[in-house]
């Protein structure tokens, strides 16, 4: 599937920024630099927000993902280790609303493929997603 | 063997932790000593989903863990006593009492502390608790990750005869 998610790009018209649909959150400049990355290669970076952990408590951390996530509507997140302080903030949010859904191990393809999945439902644009970040993981050469 | 690391760190199980000084350790044992924590099921469920499969999660409150500090010490994998928080810290210390060194990992940004390091902001009282483990003997040193210069607490804290150490010391970390 390779819907646009600015909209149909065929009528020549300017596209409107989409509507963000994601947080990405993580350690470091990781958020700041993977959705740079979707913005560089697909033009639509907007589709997530990024939010680092540095400096932050667990309780601030949470505290960011929850606003965010309150005043865009958002109920996907993306995050980088399994074990990271974004992911225990996540997954804190989870056990208040059931319906949140969080992808751990973040790579590029996953979120790339997450851009043009904007028609799905974000449980199957998140499946998806993953399927084809996992899929992208690869090791060649064996010298 | 002696336990590796007594760590304070208000994130608990998280990235610096499981893999940033859980990897070069060859950590395979964390003992989580955290009163709240100890007691819900929900917490402890949460914080196990963070860590690999390969390392063992132990929950304890300060008393199982004063009690079980023996049975810790003696376990014959890596292990790391993580507390969040200076008091749970100093509690644990004062009822084992051969515990000689303590890591400072992470105490963030929170009302009513004051800015030390980077990652280090105490409250009046936690300052106060970590200048009694100093003057108790404890060696006591702020370290995030294992590739940061171990800062001594003393510098930190601005007590005499380290305090010149401070700010060159967090310039390295």
């Amino acid at each position: 599937m390779t819907s646009s998610p600015g909209g149909d790009p065929s009528g020549g018209e300017v596209q409107t920024p989409p509507a963000p649909r994601a947080i990405v959150a993580g350690h470091g400049t990781f958020p700041q630099g993977i959705v740079s990355a979707v913005e560089q290669i697909t033009g639509f970076g907007n589709v997530f927000i990024p939010l680092s952990n540095s400096g932050l408590s667990g309780e601030d951390i949470e505290g960011r993902i929850r606003e965010h996530a309150k005043s865009s509507g958002i109920s996907v997140f993306f995050t980088d280790l399994p074990a990271g302080s974004a992911t225990i903030a996540v997954r804190r949010m989870m056990r208040e609303d059931p319906s949140l859904i969080l992808v751990t191990g973040t790579n590029l393809a996953t979120l790339l493929e997450f851009v043009f999945r904007g028609e799905e439902s974000p449980a199957d644009a998140a499946r998806h997603s993953v399927e084809k970040g996992r899929a992208a993981l690869d090791t060649q050469g064996n010298r | 063997m002696p336990i590796d690391l007594y760590r304070i760190d208000d994130r608990l199980i998280h990235g610096q932790v499981v893999v940033g000084w859980g990897q070069p350790l060859d950590i395979r044992l964390i003992i989580l000593v955290d009163n709240a924590v100890a007691c819900c099921d929900w917490e402890q469920d949460l914080y196990r989903m963070g860590v690999p499969p390969e390392m063992e999660l132990v929950f304890a409150d300060v008393a199982t863990a004063v009690r079980d500090h023996p049975k810790f010490a003696s376990d014959p994998r890596h292990s790391i006593v993580l507390t969040g928080d200076v008091a749970t810290m100093h509690a644990l210390l004062s009822g084992v009492g051969t515990i000689r060194h303590v890591n400072v990992g992470g105490l963030h940004h929170r009302p009513g502390r004051t800015q030390k390091m980077r990652y280090v902001f105490v409250s009046p009282e936690e300052e106060k608790e970590l200048r009694e483990l100093i003057a108790s003997g404890v060696k006591v040193t702020a370290q995030d990750v294992p590739g940061a210069r171990a800062v001594p607490m003393e510098a930190v804290l601005g007590i005499a005869d380290a305090a010149d150490d401070s700010g060159s010391a967090e310039r390295s970390a």
